[in-house]
Parts: structure tokens; C-alpha cells; sequence
């Protein structure tokens, strides 16, 4: 029973920061924004040729995800910090794992909406072919989103509550985010070129292990940093 | 009847106890160091293939090996932090911290000015220098995290956690390079190498281990005083004596 009320309250989050999000909409569209504009700059700053273009497409991609999405986590924190609503949801008597399922979740919906604007964008811009089908490659982006969601909501627990939030959020984020990068970058590019080394299936099996490790690790670890 | 509540009463904090001096661990590090450039340098002879160039390994790899001492301390200093909640081990995670992001960046400096003329190049995307770059930027984001939070609790409690997911990341950044590339030789140790070397290479990693244990300590004691002059202005800021 007592699982059936904690799944409550992550839906409440998660609903709360999502409703938030919508009646605002400016986080969100600018942050869309942002993300087409790094795909822009990735294909000045390479050149016009499509075949550079083209190789270069995944790793792009997924450092436009990356910086664009760096901004939602610790808005998701600052929303409550602004309206000092953070000390209210943590005297709920509740787990506070909940608190950080429901960020979670509620950033991993925003990252891929996210997702779902700039890769069609990505597709266009970097004459991008699908080699080995559409499908595999969706799998692999839901889970490098989980991957960084995961690490992404959990760092800017106490980035978006110290000075300097804007920097130091990535300076503790993308060190740890090298792993999942780098798997998901070569599944998507080994897909995109028609996952001609088969290693595909491997990168991905890689990335899940990541997503579990990283899942489990910050959903304990939150409990300690939340309550300070 | 009303009885007293203590605040916190998890919280352990430091006090300003005189400590003994330890200059001499200083004297006798140096000395170590010093003992270990002559045995390691004079005693050894060129390298078939890289000549004089090989010497940079009698620091280079103890550098390593004590950096990752360093950063094993980091991660039972935090978990103990987490576990006990006492303040000291929050003092020994960072100046453990300090001292590991020191020389994990002598590690990468020292590898790179040997690697220009072995390999040809400064720096190579190959596993082992690939994850230590990784893991001195983990280790910076920790300190800056440390400079960046005021309240004490808060900074311990952050930095712990910080410290145990870099450590973790070590082990997982290493395997997924790995997969990515691979170019660095095996790694020099006493049974890689030829038993000319291997005096050398042990003194120093002995030597090392002495300075790391010297400034570990020298900056344990700096961050007790630093941490019970900011518990004594706190209790001067709520009207205690």
C-alpha cells in the first residue's frame, strides 16, 4: 500500500512541474531554441561538406542535447527555490526518493520533448540517412536521456542551492557524463551508418548498464544531499 | 519538566587541540625524495629505447599510484562522513582531495612531456590518460563545490556524495574508453620493468607516498584550524563567549 501512496506523489511532482513548465512555456521554448541554434553552430563551425556533416552528426546531436538540456535541471530546482517551496516538499512525510523520481521524470519528459524538436532539426541540417532503421536509434536516445536525466536532476540538487550555479552544475555534471556520451554517440553513429561493425547492439547494452548504475547510485545519494 | 534538546547531536565538530609539529615527516620526505632521484637516476641505466627520456617514470608512475591512494582516501573518508557524520573525515575527504588533484595533474603533465618524443604526440585519446583527465576534472568540480558552498554541514554532506559518485565514475569511465581505444604500453610497475629499474621506481614510490602523507596531513591541520576559527566566530555571531 505504502508503495501505491509513494507512486502518488511522484505523479504529483511530476504533474506540479510539468504544469509549471507549461503555463510558462518560456523555459521551454528557449531552451528548444538553444539546442537548434548549437546544431547551427556545429554545422558552421564544420563546414558545408556533407560528408563531414554527416559523420559528425551524432556526436553534434548529442552535445546540443547536452548543453541545451544542462538549463533544465537546475531550473526544475530554482522554480521551488523562487517560490521557497523546496522546505514544504521536504517536510511532506514522505520518502524523499519520491521527490527525486518526480524531478526525474519531469526532466526526463522535458529532455525528450526537447529531443523531439531538435533531432528532426539534426536529421535535416546534417543530411542525416537512416542506416539501420529508425527504431534502434529512438531506443538508444530514450536511453542516453535517462542516463543524463538521471545525473543531470541529481547534481543540480546542490548546484541550483550554492553561487555560481550556472557553472558549476556542468562542472560536476559532464565529467561524470563522458560514459554515457561516449556510448551513446557511438550506438547513434554506429546506427546512422547502418551498424556496419554490428557494435551497435553492444554500445547500447553498455549504455543500459550505465543508466542502472547512475539510477541507483543518485537515488541513494539524493536522500544525503536534499536534507541539507 | 523541560529537558535541554540537542542540536545536532550527530555532528561531531573539531576543536582546536595543540598539535605536535610535523616538520620532520616534511625533512624526511625530502630527503626521501632526494635519496630516491639518486638511486633511481645514477643507479639505472639508459633505456634500450627511450634513453634518459625513461627517467621521467620514477615520478611519474608513483605520482599515479599515490594520486589513486589519494582518491581511495577520498571515497572512505566521504562513506565514513556519511556513515559517522563526524567532521573530521569531511576534513581528510578534501585535503586527501587536494592533494590527489595535485598529483593526478603532475601525472598528466609529467606523461604528456613524455609522450611527445615516445609517441610523437602531447596527448593521445587512449584509455588510462583519457580516464585520469577525466578524473582530475571530477576532482576539480569537487573542490570548486567545496569553494563554491558556505554552510559547513551543507559542504560536507554535498562534497561526500560528490567524492563517492567521482569515485565511482573511475572504474566505469576507464571500461568505456577502453572499448573506444587503446594505445598506452602496460603500464610500468616492478614486475614490467627490468630490475635495474625497479630500485628506483620502488624508493620513489615510497618517497612520494611520504610527501603525499606529509601534505595530506600538513592540510588536514590548516583545514581543523580554518573549520574551528569559523565554529568560534559562529558561536562569538550567536552571543556565546
Amino acid at each position: 500500500m505504502a508503495f501505491a501512496h509513494d507512486m502518488r506523489r511522484v505523479r504529483a511532482i511530476v504533474w506540479k512541474d510539468l504544469a509549471s513548465e507549461r503555463r510558462s512555456k518560456a523555459g521551454f521554448n528557449a531552451v528548444a531554441f538553444l539546442g537548434v541554434l548549437i546544431l547551427l553552430l556545429f554545422g558552421f563551425a564544420l563546414g558545408p561538406d556533407t560528408e563531414a556533416l554527416r559523420d559528425a552528426a551524432a556526436g553534434a546531436l548529442w552535445l546540443a542535447i547536452l548543453f541545451a538540456g544542462v538549463l533544465a535541471f537546475n531550473r526544475s530546482y530554482q522554480l521551488e527555490l523562487d517560490g521557497a517551496a523546496l522546505e514544504p516538499l521536504l517536510l511532506y512525510p514522505a520518502p524523499r526518493w519520491t521527490i527525486f523520481a518526480g524531478k526525474f521524470v519531469a526532466n526526463l519528459l522535458f529532455v525528450l520533448l526537447l529531443e523531439l524538436i531538435i533531432v528532426p532539426v539534426a536529421i535535416v541540417l546534417f543530411q542525416v540517412k537512416s542506416g539501420a532503421g529508425w527504431l534502434p536509434a529512438i531506443g538508444v536516445n530514450l536511453l542516453g536521456s535517462v542516463g543524463f536525466v538521471a545525473l543531470g536532476t541529481f547534481y543540480a540538487s546542490m548546484a541550483s542551492r550554492s553561487r555560481a550555479r550556472e557553472v558549476l552544475l556542468p562542472l560536476l555534471l559532464f565529467p561524470m557524463l563522458v560514459p554515457v556520451l561516449l556510448a551513446a554517440t557511438e550506438a547513434s553513429s554506429s546506427l546512422l551508418a547502418g551498424n556496419p561493425m554490428r557494435d551497435a547492439g553492444a554500445w547500447a547494452q553498455l549504455l543500459a548498464v550505465f543508466d542502472v548504475i547512475f539510477l541507483v547510485a543518485s537515488f541513494l545519494a539524493f536522500d544525503h544531499v536534499i536534507e541539507v | 519538566m523541560s529537558t535541554a534538546i540537542p542540536i545536532d547531536t550527530r555532528r561531531k565538530t573539531v576543536t582546536t587541540a595543540p598539535a605536535q609539529s610535523i616538520e620532520w615527516l616534511g625533512i624526511v620526505a625530502l630527503l626521501a625524495v632526494m635519496t630516491a632521484q639518486v638511486l633511481g637516476v645514477l643507479n639505472s641505466p639508459p633505456d634500450r629505447d627511450m634513453g634518459h627520456l625513461q627517467k621521467i617514470m620514477y615520478v611519474h608512475v608513483p605520482a599515479a599510484w599515490n594520486a589513486f591512494i589519494a582518491f581511495f582516501a577520498v571515497a572512505i573518508a566521504s562513506l565514513l562522513y556519511l556513515w559517522k557524520g563526524e567532521e573530521r573525515y569531511d576534513l581528510v575527504a578534501a585535503s586527501a582531495a587536494e592533494v590527489g588533484t595535485l598529483f593526478t595533474g603532475l601525472t598528466l603533465a609529467l606523461g604528456s612531456i613524455w609522450g611527445r618524443p615516445t609517441w610523437g604526440v602531447w596527448w593521445t585519446w587512449d584509455p588510462r590518460l583519457t580516464s585520469t583527465a577525466v578524473l582530475f576534472i571530477v576532482f576539480v568540480g569537487y573542490l570548486a563545490l567545496r569553494s563554491f558552498v558556505e554552510d559547513s554541514d551543507r559542504r560536507a554532506q554535498w562534497s561526500a556524495a560528490v567524492g563517492l559518485l567521482g569515485a565511482l565514475n573511475v572504474p566505469i569511465v576507464y571500461m568505456s574508453v577502453k572499448w573506444w581505444r587503446t594505445l598506452h604500453q602496460m603500464q610500468s610497475s616492478p614486475s614490467t620493468v627490468d630490475p635495474e629499474f625497479v630500485v628506483g621506481l620502488r624508493t620513489n614510490g615510497v618517497a612520494i607516498l611520504l610527501v603525499l602523507i606529509y601534505f595530506i596531513t600538513k592540510r588536514y591541520r590548516a583545514a581543523r584550524m580554518e573549520r574551528a576559527a569559523e565554529h568560534l566566530a559562529e558561536r562569538v555571531a550567536l552571543g556565546g563567549a
